[in-house]
């Protein structure tokens, strides 16, 4: 089996006195697509900040495709979609097309243009999402689902390893987060990309996902999306500190 | 009536400058204006008025000629956009809080360095509002000189300015030096700023970076569209206030600013008709 595409262990941090996440040891296969879920607070946004190197744990290692964080130089491998992705500034005035360029300025690096293999590229990648007849439209006129496509293929213009998405869908409606999944399912299987989403649709992530993880504070569950939806109640509502109902939607 | 402007001499370098920072100030506005820091340019062009008025008192008390009003000017811009820079991150949880301490900063520099003077009145009213006949011909190579470094600077970090005013935490992961980038930014904005005030004066040159960029967001569709949209917009608002600033023998800032007004409301009109051009349109198409 190739090696882990994250691979954590013993991992803590804390804010100024407050441990956020406590001795955390976790992995991430190649290829998975990983569920994170767990309450508000739980350390979720914490732990994706310590893989992709923005904060540095007060203990433990943090290995990313396959090397030490330290020395880890290829960012474009990994494309993240933040949580706030969806709070950008409504009436900026960006054509899509110009918005997934952004994902490829750091690339190509300073002091030189974008050329016809990049705008490619860029086409490309918003095809891939299914935007492709929005390509020339203000990301500002589009609805939040459609906007989220668009940050995905921001990331996927780099053609990434692995794709860490944080809430991405709140706000979406119904529909829309089910076309969301159809699309990250697509990602997972055809592109081989690995796929690490935070989220609260536990219903809907169960049924796309090949391993759930729940964080709160300590990693209080890592197993298969089967394992997880036959945990009972009483089981969850120790992971969340309160009663939990899971929701299953039904088709 | 442009026969005046090309015929004599002092006038054609105004027109010539008129037309060169008609391109610079809607470029760097076009940032600006989309991350919200309009403002600075404001702060900014007071700081500009105490290098102006500090070179004036060394050339009226002193004789000094060397370090002419222009040059002192664009020292102080650019230290006071530094200092800008450095109290945003001092304050990052207020960053607007940088925007009065300069500001005032440079308006208190003005008035002692201006009172040291005893007072230079026609000067210094020239460069509140702007004035037609201010620009001699050092001058305006000085501002050529600047113009060209501002439009390659933009032209080579396009991609980087754009990203991070997009979407800055991405930017910053994404490996973009983002600290280097805003300081040489507000940096251009200072020189931008220094090398407008001769035509559109201290009090009105913020106008020149915004209004444009106000006015063509409205119909712009994507950001470079909106870029060169901004800069025709300010072409045509540098040209007619200049020509109609100088045969009513009002001071140009005031005309220039007057006609970017003028362009704003049209756009803001034409938004609208075309609005409800398509509403009525979609009606038609709902009663069939
Ligand atoms: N920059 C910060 N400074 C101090 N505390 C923080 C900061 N960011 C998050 N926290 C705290 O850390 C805890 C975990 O936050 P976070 O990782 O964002 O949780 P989640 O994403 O699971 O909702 C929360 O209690 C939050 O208040
Ligand atoms: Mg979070």
């Amino acid at each position: 089996m190739s090696e882990p595409v994250v691979s954590m262990k013993n991992i803590s941090y804390a804010y100024d006195q407050k441990t956020v996440l406590n001795h955390i040891n976790f992995e991430i296969p190649k290829g998975a697509f990983m569920g994170l879920l767990g309450p508000n607070g739980g350390g979720k946004t914490t732990l994706i900040k310590l893989i992709l190197g923005l904060l540095k744990p007060d203990e433990g290692s943090v290995q990313l495709l396959g090397g030490p964080i330290g020395k880890f130089k290829d960012w474009n491998r990994i494309g993240f979609v933040s949580q706030k992705a969806n709070s950008f500034n409504k009436g900026f005035p960006a054509t899509v097309f110009e918005v997934v360029s952004t994902g490829l300025t750091a690339n190509v690096g300073y002091f030189r243009f974008f050329n016809k293999n990049h705008k490619e590229k860029i086409i490309q990648a918003i095809d891939q999402v299914g935007m492709l007849e929005y390509t020339h439209e203000n990301i500002g006129n589009l609805s939040g689902g459609q906007q989220q496509r668009i940050f995905i293929a921001r990331s996927l213009v780099n053609d990434p390893q692995l794709l860490i998405l944080d809430e991405p869908t709140v706000g979406v409606d119904y529909e829309n987060v089910q076309r969301f999944y159809e699309l990250l399912h697509r990602l997972n299987d055809e592109r081989q990309i690995t796929l690490l989403l935070v989220t609260h649709d536990t219903g809907t992530i169960t049924e796309h996902a090949t391993d759930i993880v729940c964080l709160n504070k300590t990693l209080h569950f890592h197993g298969k999306p089967e394992e997880y939806t036959s945990l009972s109640e009483k089981d969850l509502s120790v992971f969340y500190g309160h009663p939990v109902n899971i929701v299953t939607h039904n088709h | 009536m442009l026969a005046d402007f090309l015929e004599y001499d002092f006038l054609r370098y105004t027109f010539l400058t008129g037309l060169l920072i008609g391109i610079i100030a809607p470029l760097l506005g076009t940032f600006i204006v989309v991350r919200r820091l309009s403002l600075i340019a404001d702060a900014l062009s007071h700081v500009t008025l105490a290098g102006i008025a500090f070179g004036l008192l060394l050339e009226k008390k002193f004789a000094v000629t060397l370090i002419t009003p222009l040059y002192s000017g664009m020292a102080f811009s650019v230290i006071g956009s530094i200092f800008i820079e450095k109290l945003r991150g001092v304050y990052k949880a207020y960053q607007e809080i940088a925007i009065p301490i300069i500001l005032s900063g440079g308006v208190g520099l003005s008035v002692i360095f201006i009172s040291i003077a005893d007072g230079f009145n026609t000067e210094l009213f020239n460069y509140l509002f702007g004035s037609v006949s201010a620009v001699s011909i050092n001058d305006f190579y000085t501002i050529l000189g600047i113009s060209i470094f501002i439009v390659m600077i933009v032209g080579l970090l396009y991609k980087e300015l754009f990203s991070l005013s997009f979407d800055e935490e991405h930017a910053t992961i994404s490996g973009i030096h983002a600290k280097a980038i805003h300081l040489l930014f507000i940096v251009l904005t200072a020189l931008v700023i220094a090398a407008s005030i001769r035509i559109v004066g201290v009090l009105l040159v913020s106008a020149l970076m915004t209004l444009p960029v106000a006015a063509s967001m409205r119909i712009a569709k994507g950001f470079k569209q909106m870029m060169f949209l901004s800069i025709i917009f300010g072409e045509i608002a540098v040209v007619a206030g200049l020509i109609t600033g100088y045969y009513l023998s009002i001071p140009p800032g005031g005309t220039i600013v007057l006609v970017s007004l003028i362009i704003l409301l049209i756009s803001i009109a034409a938004k609208k008709y075309n609005f409800t051009l398509k509403k009525a349109h979609e009606n038609n198409l709902q009663k069939k």
